[in-house]
């Protein structure tokens, strides 16, 4: 230990009574107390101090004085700006509604040719779309909308629901499998937990099924049979999809829930039923249609390609 | 512990370890399963501990009879061990998740790993383990040096720390098994609450005592601090925790409060867990340690007076600046503000009081680390007051709410001006309780004190500049009116933040470490002498 750490060394120097001792460095007295060594300068309350006091007292004073401060029992005192923070907030919406109007209004009409065509429109709307997308779509199907397991890619040709922007305006609308009275609904058949395929069936099928997705003449396999009885309504002959009706086409090597035999196989056993939540009240119908419209271009060079 | 207890006070103590055994083993058996059973039998398993610790020295000879001439000082070093393992714990913890939140993909697939349940655990270990346990150490010494009697009984403080760390260890492991009241800072459930009731008493009637048998009779402004940070801290945590358990053999509970009133209770206790508990108990670390280790008096005595019934009566108002723009009425968010301002004056008397103590003591603060640490602490004190009044303000709010500069601030505040204040106190009192000169390793306190300015310094100013450029991007409008940029890009904006505050809180672990392994050096190699002037003038209880 220092000396200067050493209470005991200056100990004697301030008890009670008579002379106080002066501090050498600033030449204030001391108080006269003594707590094991620690003392204490009697230096006057600073002036400083007490006009910094005065000036925050004024400040709050007159923040009291223009804005609602004090209760009154039921009631409060409101301040001479008579501010109301929910007015306030409610007015600063009504304005951003406005400065939005002159483009968002338009897409309140499902005319959705006339507004593909109308550049200057879309100009201005379209970055709107894309921040619209991230904050309320990314979150399942990835911020360029390629999707992952369970959530569907939005930006190649397969459309489970149709990829025009009037069906995915609907399906924005509904959501799948939502809480939406109108919503789109889809439930693949679990095969093999409910009984209604034996395990050899399902292994054939998983075969099938592969095969379709690499595009292979699968039609006399052993399989055929089974999926023309079992899943053609759905999928399609052949495995082809879109027939707007939730179920993806599976002659291609996209996958929605993995295309391993074994991902397959958990598919059929215990079947499969997509979440999307209805849009409708949380997003306008303009903001709905303008998304779709986005939705639509998303992946227009991939379509394109896909038709050619 | 044991050899600085009579053996009557053994026997007290035997009987309160098997208590403390049966209250584990009831809670276990009623809950049966879920985090009261596992808490049921950690209380049981230290209870058990403490039987075979006590009873294995039940008929140990008696204590020395010069004890009554001397401080107890056995529980401070108890605390401060504790002090420096919670550090580690906590920080440890709190570098884990800011380097989670740049590599969220590194989580662990279990559960109890999660970020949700990581982050209390943080907060809890650095707040309640690392500070609480600093602050009930270092009172334990200041109240009996600057009261100059002995503590008032042997068995309170061991019941008081370790009722506490039972306390602390039951709210990290009830987080990690998923249980919590949601509520920030007073996440713990209600069992844990009562319990921390009973110990919270009874380190109140410990302190009341031993300051009434003080030998000065002026009371010392630090121990007003202690007072104010105990007494408050137990109406905050009894009224925030109020709450129904669902069932007496569980761990379930609902607050009694509801909607914007429990908003408005919860953030009363919030801001004033940080006035009470990180402000108020650590002004009166700052007190007591700034004047002994600088060896210069208190600059101003009637500043300190007025600073102290200044902070105290500002404080108690400002919890609802943490809900501006909120469903809380406007006059209520007015009130929170303005009285949040009218804080900084006292609190800046308060940083003033402390810098200008140091003159006459320049040449010490740049020789000695020790007296940097608080130097630096009373700095960071001012600047994190002077911020948050100035976030309080309502506008200004309205740019930082919800973002990373109200974490920054919070960090400014903990790292910059608590963690200092209880490093500078460590350094003086290990080797003062080792009867020793200096710390193990002189060196490594200078070491340690640029890696945690350092730290420091780059946690706060990477959160600044995060919060800065969130508040900023949430609030773009294109020139049609629509939003500049979605949240996910704010979110993506962060990596380069995210990445130097975990580099910076890493820096700041690491000379938190350092101290640690310090501290235990230099408890090691303790002399066992004591100064002579360093005894009670008021002995201890006859016996």
């Amino acid at each position: 230990m220092t000396d200067a750490t050493d209470p005991g060394r200056r100990h004697s120097a301030g008890h009670h009574g008579g002379d106080r001792p002066v501090d050498p460095v600033t030449g204030h007295e001391t108080t006269g107390h003594d707590w094991g060594g620690i003392t204490e300068l009697n230096t006057a309350f600073p002036r400083i101090v007490i006009w910094a006091l005065v000036l925050a007292f004024s400040y709050s004073v007159i923040a009291w004085i223009l804005l609602p401060a004090w209760p009154l029992g039921h009631d409060y005192t409101r301040g001479l700006l008579g501010l109301d923070q929910s007015e306030e907030a409610v007015r600063e919406y009504r304005e951003m509604e406005r400065a939005r109007a002159d483009w968002l209004a338009p897409f309140a009409s499902a005319e959705f040719a006339a507004l593909a065509s109308d550049a200057p429109l879309m100009a201005r709307a379209m970055p709107a779309a894309a921040r619209l997308f991230a904050d309320n779509c990314a979150a399942c199907h990835q911020a360029k909308g390629t999707g992952g397991p369970g959530f569907p890619n939005l930006v190649d040709a397969d459309w489970l629901w149709g990829g025009d922007p009037e069906e995915i305006a609907e399906t924005l609308r509904v959501g799948v499998n939502s809480t939406h009275p109108d919503t789109r609904v889809s439930q693949m058949l679990a095969f093999g937990r409910d009984g209604i395929l034996p395990a050899g069936d399902i292994e054939l099928l998983v075969d099938h099924v592969l095969a379709l997705s690499r595009g292979e003449d699968a039609a006399d396999g052993p399989g055929a049979e089974l999926f023309a009885e079992n899943c053609a309504a759905c999928h399609g002959e052949g495995g082809v999809g879109g027939l707007g009706i939730g179920a993806p086409a599976l002659n291609d090597g996209d996958w929605l829930y993995g295309g391993s035999p074994g991902q397959i196989r958990t598919t059929l056993r215990q079947g499969r039923q997509g979440v999307m939540p209805s849009w409708e009240g949380r997003l306008s119908p303009s903001e709905i249609n303008l998304l779709a419209l986005y939705v639509e271009r998303l992946g227009k060079g991939n379509r394109n390609e896909a038709r050619e | 512990m044991t050899g600085t207890l009579s053996i009557s006070e053994r026997q007290v103590g035997l009987a309160l370890a098997v208590a403390l055994t049966l209250l584990g083993l009831v809670m276990a058996a009623a809950a049966r399963q879920g985090p009261m059973a596992v808490h049921g039998a950690i209380a049981a398993a230290l209870g058990l501990a403490l039987v075979f610790r006590l009873g294995g020295a039940l008929y140990d000879p008696e204590v020395p009879a010069g004890r009554r001439q001397r401080f107890y000082d056995a529980p401070t070093r108890f605390g401060i061990a504790l002090t420096v393992i919670w550090a580690i714990i906590g920080m440890g913890v709190g570098v884990w998740v800011a380097a989670l939140l740049y590599w969220p993909e590194a989580t662990p697939p279990w559960p109890w790993t999660s970020f949700g349940r990581l982050r209390p655990v943080h907060t809890t270990g650095v707040i309640f383990g690392f500070g609480g346990n600093a602050l009930i150490a270092t009172s334990f010494h200041v109240l009996q040096r600057t009261a100059r009697a002995r503590l008032a009984d042997s068995i309170s403080p061991w019941a008081v720390l370790i009722g506490f760390n039972l306390f602390c260890i039951w709210a990290v492991t009830g987080y990690l098994m998923g249980s919590t009241q949601s509520k920030e800072y007073a996440e713990a459930e209600w069992y844990a609450d009562l319990w921390l009731v009973v110990v919270w008493v009874t380190y109140f009637v410990l302190y009341m005592r031993t300051l009434a048998r003080r030998a000065e009779p002026h009371i010392y402004v630090a121990n007003w601090y202690y007072l104010a940070f105990i007494l408050v801290v137990a109406m905050l945590h009894i009224v925030n925790n109020l709450a129904l358990p669902v069932s007496l053999a569980g761990a379930r509970s609902f607050p009694i409060w509801a909607g914007v009133q429990d908003a408005m209770v919860q953030w009363w206790y919030g801001h004033n867990a940080v006035a009470f508990f990180l402000t108020a108990g650590f002004l009166g670390m700052l007190y007591y340690f700034l004047p002994v280790r600088s060896g210069r008096p208190i600059w101003s005595y009637r500043l300190s007076i007025v600073s102290f019934w200044g902070i105290v009566f500002f404080y108690i108002w400002v919890g609802s600046h943490h809900l501006h723009y909120t469903a809380l009425p406007y006059w209520v968010q007015t009130l929170g503000m303005t009285f949040s301002v009218m804080l900084l004056i006292p609190s800046w008397a308060s940083a003033g009081n402390a810098i200008a103590t140091l003159n006459g003591a320049w040449h010490k603060v740049r020789d000695d680390a020790t007296l940097r640490f608080m130097f630096v602490a009373a700095v960071f004190y001012g600047l994190s007051t002077f911020e948050g009044s100035f976030l309080a303000i309502r506008p200004v709010n309205s740019l930082s709410h919800y973002t990373d500069w109200t974490v920054g601030h919070v960090h400014s505040g903990t790292l910059g001006w608590v963690a200092m204040i209880i490093f500078g106190a460590i350094y003086t009192l290990a080797p003062q309780l080792s009867g020793r000169e200096t710390m193990a390793w002189p060196r490594a306190v200078e070491w340690h004190f640029w890696l945690a300015v350092t730290g420091a310094l780059i946690y706060v100013v990477a959160l600044w500049n995060a919060g800065i450029t969130q508040g900023l991007m949430w609030r773009s409008y294109d020139d049609n009116g629509a939003l500049s940029y979605s949240f996910l890009q704010s979110v993506m904006a962060m990596a380069p933040y995210y990445l130097m505050r975990t580099i910076g809180g890493a820096l700041f672990l690491s000379g938190a470490i350092l101290c640690a392994l310090n501290t235990r050096a230099t408890m090691r190699r303790a002399t066992g002498a004591v100064r002579a002037w360093d005894r009670p003038l008021v002995p201890g209880p006859a016996e």
